[in-house]
Order: C-alpha cells, then sequence, then structure tokens
C-alpha cells in the first residue's frame, strides 16, 4: 500500500537489515532501530505518517508502534531544529556543574531545554539522563559526538560551529 | 482423568487447588476477597496495579494473588498486618493522581476504585502537590472518555490485543506522562468495543449514549436476550423510571461469555426514535387519523377478511418472538392463506423442501473453539454475528484453518487459511472446485456438470484437504441465503461436508430466524415442520400482488430482497402493519398501523442458533398506546372469529408450539438435492452487496449512536480499482446509480476488496430503498 512508500527505498534497506538479525515472527524485534532510521532521515523527528508506514512495514500495529516512539526519549514527534544537543544533567555531570552550562547554553541560544532555535540551527533535547560518560563530566552530545569535561569556552566554540 | 491438586492454606483455610492455578482464582472460587484492578479472568495477567498484594509466608515480600501460582504448602494471608500494609500503600499510589470527582463521575455507585477505596483507602492523602490531568481524546460516538481518572490498569488495551483481535487503545509516554488512548484522534471501530466499559474499573471510560442519565443505584435490573443476530446473547436492560437507560451482558459461559456487541449494547436507543408509534392509526381518504384500538382492529381485521384467503399475505419479520411469529402465521393459516414468510430477502427458494426443518448451527457455541478447521460460504460472521466470530477467532487462535468464499474480501480479526472474494455468481464455480478437490464425485448427484468443469486451484485443495481434520465444518451464512444460487451453494456445501466428513452448519441470519422455521413463519410448512399445501414465498407474493397483507416488525424499503418491487406490491393493496415504528415509508404503504411494544416491552422466545429457546419478560413499559404483537395478534384472531386464540399469557403460546416441537430431531442433513437450474448472471457490472451491520432491522437503523460509528458509513457505492478505471470512473467523487427500477446519486469508493465486474451497494440502507434487489446489473456513470 501507498503508506509504505513513506519510506525512502534506503531506509528500507536498512530496516531490511535488522530484521534479518532477528527471528522471523519477531519483526517487531526491529522496531527501535526502524523508527532511528527514519528519524534520521526525515530531520530528526518522526510524523505519525511515516510512524503508521513503519508499522505496515513491520507489520505491527499503529498503536505499538506509537507506543515506542513516545516511550524513549530518543525519538522526536515535533519538528526539531537539525543539531540535536544533548546535555547531560545526571548525578555526575550535575555534580560537576552541568547546571551552569545548561544554564549558559540556554541565555546563549535564548531558548529553553526541549526546544529549537528559530534559525533552525539548535535543537536542545529535552533532559537528557547519563550518556555513560561520567568521568568526563560535565558532557554534552551533539548529534553522534560526544564532548565531555565542558566549559562555557568550550560550549561556546563547540556551538558555533554548528552549521 | 485425576487432577494434580496441591493443598494449600489461605487465612487459615485449608484449600485444595489444581497445581499451577492462579491464587485469585482459588481465592476467588472459595468466596475469599481480593481487591484487585488489573486483573480479569477473560484477559491476560498483567500484575500491574499491586492492589492484589498478599502476604505468602517464606516469600520476602508481598506477592500478587493475581500472578501467583499455588504450590503445595503455600500459607497465604490476605487480612495480616504485612497484606493490609501493602493493600493500602498501593490504595494511597493510586489515588496519587485519580481525580475527586466522584459527584460528577458516571462510574460513581459501581466504581472498583470507589469500593476498594472505602475499604483500603485513608480519609487523607500524603500527596499535596498537583494532580496529573490527561487531555481528552474522542474516541467515538459509542464510548465517553475522562482519561484524568485512569488508573493504568490496561484492561481496555489488553481487550483489544486479546478479545477485539484489534489494538486500538495503547499505552503511550513514559512514567508520569503515560497515558492510556489511540494517541491520534481516532474512533474505535471494534464491533465489541463497548465491552470496554465494563471492564474498565474506573469511570474513565463510559457508555457515552447514557452518560449523565441515571446513578446506577437507581436503576432496575432486567434480564432479556438480544433480539439482532441468531447468538441470543443475554442481556441485562437497565431501566429507570420505566424507561431503558443502557444495557449490559448477562454472564453466560456458553453464548455470549461475559461480553456483548455493541449493536446488542445500544440498539435500545431506538425505543425513544422520533418516529416511534404510540397510538393506533387508520388511513382514512389518505389522511392518517388517530384512533382507539378498538376501531384500529375493527379496521384491520375488516381489511384481512374482505379479500379471499387467497389474496392475502403475510411478510413476518424473523427478529420478531417466537410468539408474534407462532401467532402471526396461525392467523394466516386460520384465515385459510399459506402466503407467508420470513425469509424477506432471499431470492432462491427452489430448494426449500429439501431444507431441513430448523437450519442451525448444528453445534453448540462453545464447541466452535475447538473446531481444527471450517469453511464458511457467504458470511461476514464478524459483522453478522460477532460473538460467533469472537469464538472463531479463538479457535483460530489455537490453530485451525478457517477459510472463507464470499462475494467480497472480508477483512477478518484473525488469520485465515484462504479468503476468497468472487462474483457472487461464481460462488457455485468456486465450491464446486471446492468439492472436486476434496473428492466428491461427479456422477454423484446433479452436481455432477459443475464438478467435472471444476478446475481447482491450490487454494481449493487447501482448503478441502483442511476439512479432512477430524473436527472441521462447513458453514452457510447470511449471504449464502441471500446469494441467487442459494439451492446450488446449499447442495455443494453438504456435499463437500459429506466428502469431509465435516460438520454441515447454519449460522441463521437474524435473532428469531430459527424460531420462524420452528413456528411455521414459511408457506410450504406449518409449526415443527408440518407440511402445508404450498403458499406464495416471500418473492412470488410480491411479484404476484395480493389485495392485502399483514406485516409484522417488517419495513418493506428496508427489509426486503427487493425493495422496489415490495414498494409497489404493497402500495396498491391494502396493508395492516403491526410496527413499533412509522417511517414515512410505512406511512405511504400502510393502511391501518398498530404500534406494537419492542422486545424489552414485552415477554417473549428467541431461539438461538443452536436451537436454544431463551424467553425473557418485558422490562419496561411500551410508549403510550402501543401493545405486545402476540396480544395484538390474539385479540386479532378473536375478532376474526378463528379456533385456539383464547391465550392468557405468552407462555401458553410458546408451550403450544413447544408442544407441537416436542419430538423434532434437528438435523441439518440434506437428503436428496432439488433440480438445480442455476439463475444466469444478468449482463455487465453486477449490484453486489451485504446488510451491513446497522442497517439489518429496524431497531438498530434507530440507534443513533451506532449509526454515527464507521461501520454504518455505507451510504456509498464501492468498486475496484481497475474497474475505475476500466469505466473512466476514476476521477469520479460521485456518481449516479442506475438499476432499472431507478437511480441514485452516491458517493463513489475504490476498494480493491470487491472483485472485478461487482459495484458494492449494500441492501438494507436508505441509498437502497428506491432500487431493485441485489445480484442485477447497475450502471454508473459519473455526475
Ligand atoms: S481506561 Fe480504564 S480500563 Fe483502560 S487502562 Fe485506564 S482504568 Fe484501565
Ligand atoms: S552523569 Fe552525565 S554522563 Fe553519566
Ligand atoms: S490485580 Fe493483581 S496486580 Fe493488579
Amino acid at each position: 500500500m501507498s503508506e509504505a512508500l513513506l519510506l525512502s527505498a534506503h531506509a528500507r534497506e536498512e530496516i531490511d537489515g535488522w530484521v534479518a538479525r532477528y527471528p522471523k515472527e519477531q519483526k517487531r524485534s526491529a522496531l527501535l532501530s526502524a523508527l532511528q532510521i527514519v528519524q534520521h532521515e526525515n530531520q530528526g523527528y518522526l510524523t505519525t505518517e511515516l510512524m503508521d508506514a513503519v508499522a505496515l512495514y513491520l507489520e505491527q500495529d499503529k498503536i505499538a508502534v506509537y507506543e515506542v516512539a513516545s516511550f524513549y526519549s530518543m525519538y522526536e514527534l515535533e519538528p526539531v531544529a537539525r543539531n540535536s544537543v544533548s546535555i547531560c544533567d545526571n548525578i555526575s555531570c550535575m555534580l560537576m556543574g552541568s547546571e551552569t552550562i545548561i544554564n549558559h547554553v540556554e541565555r546563549k541560544l535564548g531558548i529553553k531545554i526541549g526546544e529549537s532555535t528559530e534559525d533552525g540551527r539548535i535543537f536542545l533535547k529535552k533532559e537528557e539522563e547519563c550518556l555513560a560518560a561520567c568521568s568526563g563530566g560535565p558532557m554534552m552530545q551533539v548529534n553522534h559526538v560526544y564532548y565531555t569535561e565542558l566549559t562555557t569556552d568550550k560550549v561556546d566554540e563547540i556551538l558555533d560551529n554548528l552549521e | 482423568m485425576s487432577e494434580d491438586l496441591v493443598e494449600i492454606q489461605v487465612d487459615g483455610q485449608a484449600l485444595k487447588a489444581p497445581r499451577g492455578a492462579l491464587l485469585i482464582d482459588i481465592t476467588d472460587a472459595n468466596g475469599i476477597d481480593i481487591p484487585r484492578f488489573c486483573y480479569h479472568k477473560k484477559l491476560s495477567v498483567a500484575a500491574n496495579c499491586r492492589m492484589c498484594l498478599v502476604e505468602v509466608e517464606k516469600a520476602p515480600k508481598p506477592l500478587p494473588a493475581c500472578a501467583t501460582q499455588v504450590m503445595e504448602g503455600m500459607v497465604v494471608h490476605t487480612r495480616s498486618a504485612k497484606a493490609i500494609a501493602a493493600q493500602k500503600g498501593t490504595m494511597e499510589f493510586l489515588l496519587i493522581n485519580h481525580p475527586l470527582d466522584c459527584p460528577i463521575c458516571d462510574q460513581g455507585g459501581e466504581c472498583e476504585l470507589q469500593d476498594v477505596a472505602i475499604g483500603y483507602g485513608s480519609d487523607v492523602s500524603q500527596f499535596s502537590e498537583e494532580k496529573r490531568v490527561v487531555v481528552d481524546e474522542d474516541i467515538g460516538s459509542l464510548i465517553a472518555t475522562e482519561m484524568t481518572r485512569c488508573i493504568h490498569c490496561t484492561r481496555c488495551v489488553r481487550f483489544g490485543e486479546e478479545i477485539a483481535g484489534m489494538r486500538e487503545m495503547g499505552a503511550t509516554g513514559r512514567s508520569e506522562h503515560v497515558r492510556i488512548g489511540t494517541f491520534i484522534e481516532k474512533s474505535i471501530s471494534s464491533e465489541m468495543s463497548g465491552n470496554i466499559i465494563d471492564l474498565c474499573p474506573v469511570g474513565a471510560l463510559t457508555a457515552k449514549p447514557s452518560r449523565y442519565s441515571a446513578r446506577a443505584w437507581e436503576l432496575m435490573q432486567h434480564a432479556s436476550v438480544a433480539p439482532h443476530d441468531s447468538v441470543g446473547s443475554n442481556l441485562f436492560l437497565h431501566t429507570w423510571q420505566g424507561g431503558v437507560t443502557r444495557v449490559v451482558p448477562r454472564d453466560n459461559e456458553s453464548i455470549n461469555e461475559v461480553w456483548i456487541s455493541d449493536r446488542d449494547r445500544f440498539s435500545y436507543q431506538a425505543l425513544q426514535a422520533d418516529d416511534r408509534l404510540s397510538t393506533p392509526m387508520i388511513k382514512q381518504n389518505g389522511q392518517w387519523q388517530e384512533a382507539s384500538w378498538e376501531a384500529a382492529l375493527a379496521v384491520a381485521s375488516d381489511l384481512l377478511k374482505t379479500p379471499s384467503a387467497d389474496q392475502i399475505g403475510a411478510l413476518l419479520s424473523p427478529n420478531a418472538s417466537l410468539e408474534e411469529l407462532y401467532l402471526g402465521q396461525k392467523l394466516m393459516r386460520g384465515l385459510g392463506s399459506n402466503h407467508i414468510d420470513h425469509r424477506l430477502r432471499q431470492l432462491d427458494f427452489s430448494d426449500q423442501e429439501q431444507a431441513p426443518v430448523m437450519p442451525w448451527l448444528g453445534q453448540s457455541i462453545e464447541a466452535l473453539e475447538s473446531l481444527q478447521a471450517a469453511l464458511l460460504i457467504g458470511s461476514n460472521v464478524r459483522k453478522e454475528q460477532p460473538l460467533i466470530a469472537h469464538r472463531l477467532r479463538k479457535a483460530s487462535l489455537n490453530g485451525a484453518q478457517i477459510s472463507f468464499v464470499n462475494p467480497k474480501v472480508y477483512e477478518f480479526h484473525f488469520e485465515l487459511a484462504e479468503n476468497i472474494g468472487v462474483d457472487p455468481f461464481e460462488m457455485v464455480s468456486e465450491l464446486a472446485a471446492i468439492a472436486a478437490a476434496a473428492g466428491v464425485q461427479s456422477g454423484a448427484s446433479d452436481l455432477g456438470g459443475w464438478i467435472a468443469a471444476a478446475k481447482p486451484t491450490d487454494a481449493h485443495q487447501a482448503i478441502a484437504n483442511s476439512l479432512k481434520a477430524d473436527n472441521s465444518c462447513v458453514m452457510l451464512g447470511n449471504l449464502a441465503v441471500l446469494n441467487p444460487h442459494y439451492a446450488a451453494l446449499r447442495a455443494l456445501s453438504s456435499a463437500i461436508a459429506v466428502a469431509t466428513d465435516s460438520l454441515f452448519s447454519y449460522l441463521p441470519e437474524a435473532a428469531n430466524s430459527a424460531g420462524a422455521w420452528l413456528a411455521g413463519v414459511l408457506p410450504h410448512r406449518g409449526p415443527a415442520g408440518m407440511s402445508k399445501e404450498h403458499g406464495l414465498n416471500a418473492q412470488q407474493m410480491l411479484q404476484e400482488p395480493r389485495q392485502a397483507y399483514l406485516l409484522l416488525g417488517v419495513e418493506a424499503e428496508r427489509d426486503c430482497a427487493d425493495p422496489a418491487l415490495a414498494t409497489a406490491a404493497l402500495q396498491n393493496a391494502k396493508v395492516v402493519a403491526m410496527t413499533s415504528f412509522a417511517s414515512e415509508s410505512m406511512k405511504a404503504l400502510a393502511d391501518v398501523l398498530l404500534p406494537a411494544a419492542t422486545f424489552a416491552e414485552t415477554s417473549g422466545t428467541y431461539v438461538n442458533a443452536t436451537g436454544l429457546w431463551q424467553s425473557c419478560k418485558g422490562a419496561s413499559k411500551a410508549v403510550g398506546e402501543a401493545r405486545p404483537a402476540w396480544k395484538v395478534l390474539r385479540v386479532l384472531g378473536n375478532l376474526l372469529d378463528l379456533d385456539g386464540f383464547e391465550f392468557i399469557s405468552s407462555e401458553e403460546v410458546r408451550d403450544e408450539l413447544k408442544v407441537a416441537c416436542r419430538d423434532l430431531n434437528l438435523d441439518n442433513a440434506l437428503s436428496v438435492s432439488a433440480c438445480l437450474n442455476l439463475a444466469e448472471r444478468p449482463a455487465g457490472l453486477l449490484r453486489s452487496g451485504d446488510v451491513p451491520i446497522y442497517h439489518g432491522d429496524a431497531l438498530v437503523r434507530r440507534a443513533t449512536a451506532l449509526q454515527a460509528t464507521v461501520d454504518a458509513d455505507v451510504e456509498a457505492v464501492v468498486i475496484n480499482t481497475a474497474e475505475a478505471k476500466r469505466l473512466a470512473l476514476d476521477s469520479a467523487e460521485t456518481v449516479k446509480v442506475t438499476q432499472v427500477t431507478g437511480s441514485v446519486e452516491l458517493p463513489l469508493r475504490l476498494d480493491d476488496s470487491i472483485p472485478i465486474g461487482s459495484a458494492w451497494l449494500p441492501t438494507g440502507i436508505v441509498a437502497a430503498e428506491s432500487l431493485g434487489s441485489l445480484y442485477a446489473t447497475v450502471e454508473l456513470e459519473k455526475v
């Protein structure tokens, strides 16, 4: 049906790769990866249509896909800016001063955690939990890259260099 | 079989229980009360509410009784300090986010949370922070939501997945933000959706049509039986100040378990319909006048006795009670006419002589669950008999191979082995191919020619093979009865059943189809199958119009196979109509209107698909002057000076028939087949269709909430995409549909479940009122 056509050939190929790793009758095991692939191809967020397409492709109930997508914070269900910035505010980072970093970034960009800048450049991911880089706290993840031992200067440099 | 029993002790009481049973089932069976929210005996165990915590000796922590299996020597305390502390703790957490809005909540007074809170809750909450608020979704016309009240027991979610066979509700979000709902704005579309109203332990999901109409403790409860399909689901009608305010299931494991279909739950709305007939009426010089019962009955008896007996015909609804059906035919036969029928939508009567005395399921409803294979011919069982479909679904989940041969590819909520959808005139050749694959000898009968000509495909072979299983069944459904080749379908189905050693079974169409066969509402048979000199069948008595007709619960323009023919015949005749409703069409056709009580307002009996006679009492008072139709028929019988109309109660009527049926042996076996002449397929585009779930009888058509559901959205003509291309209609939104007798403009929809060559336009719907019967040529024209 036409809904599945919303998924690009490339996305389908990648999803197939994940499906192949699990027993045949457990297509839903590929759901997390499928959503990530599709989100990546759609400027970092999922739409209902895309979730429906994934449901159809993996032969799942639509609601089952909504449940997963709304459960994990790594999926965005609203449009977001193109660079995703997650500043860890879990315990170790907090002890190392993540709060200062967050305040600084919020002031610098004029947005709150969970919001995107108007120019569509930076999205501050909501309440990021421990990213398993505690020894380098405070830390943040920008798109897929980790930056550790942050200072306000370092953060400025990283953010200013984002396209 | 000896059971493996273990001994356990609960609150000092020694109990025996099957090894591995759930503790909560054992305590329930022994009258020991354990509070619970998420547990439900018909659903899987979720163990997420923790309300059922009990102390089990040697276990370090309290255990949930709903997820704990009993073991030898287990010692359980349900009321110990430890158990009570755990239960109270759970209760406090559950109430943290629950609003204190019981005074304006429809569930108040029958709320499980309220009840348990009284037993286990504290007066004061330690929680002084802000409570969670959840924005409601509109999930359709049947169920009202107040999701702030939801306690996340997930019963409604599990119901969708495990019982309705379609997951529509889910738990989205995480932790504090979890909410139960459809996530996107969407109407729940299952034909059994209303059951989540009963399942929901709190007031999150309540019945929309009856919302705010009465308090649970003000309602009177009356046992009843559903008057729509042949399941005969057991109901409770709840009345307030004499009127029915809602309907809920009455548990009966052997029939409807704890469920009912939405049709059975919400059709009561019709009792208050705008066109409800509340006084007798007489047409004088084309003008309707209200009349006294005496005057109206006098006119009615005059109209029926003026013509010669051969000039009167009777059409009785298969949704009427057994007593009404029996008296209706008795009256006609008393007058000397055998022109009596309830098979209003049937087209092919050629083998009626071979039909069983009562076509029936041939097995119990429960037995359907253990089928290993089934072939259903002409059946959209999911919408026609939803609770039979529920049993078949269970069989399918257990691995049964279930296949269909239908005039379109219907969607089902369980896995099918084969799902064949063909032109209605090709169903015979499909069956012939299955018969050939099953090894039916072509020489054996006059089916020979077709079987010899058949070219079975893999699908046919697969169906035939599946039916060789020990426990299999071949079933004729509602659409087989409607089919112009019904006799041939019957003969072939029977042959397939014999060849594969399968049970030959029928799904009776309406609540009292089976009863009407027993009561003798047939032109060729009297009560209990007694042979009669042949009268005219439902089609013939309209094709060869009579001078007068008796109608009981029949809306000719929607209930008859050929509405155009029926309307024409009735318009030119004198018509005595016993009816609960007086639609405009009814007023145009009838000459006397006798207001009849509905199923909820009179005592009566319904014979279900298994041949079970279920009698119930009236629950509410009929509106205005309306009277039970059986009483009206009795009085008419007296006025017409007929013998045997001295009944005092409906029970007496029923018992008279019961005595006649005493020695009946129900048997679907087909002895010899009639001479089978196949009606030829009309050329060109063929009108095909079914009777949609919410259009089948006078009650459901008037149930406004049901009319607002997706399933009621059928006023359209549907064709295959390829057909649309061929007819150059792919861009058309509206088309003019012309059938010899009339034409209508309708939206055009494209759907590849419709076979090429068919234009799907159901019968029983408003759009089809002016048209002829199904299975005739139609033309579509872009407008
Ligand atoms: S809506 Fe009712 S049945 Fe569904 S999860 Fe909430 S409380 Fe349970
Ligand atoms: S707490 Fe920040 S990475 Fe672990
Ligand atoms: S009833 Fe046992 S955990 Fe809910």
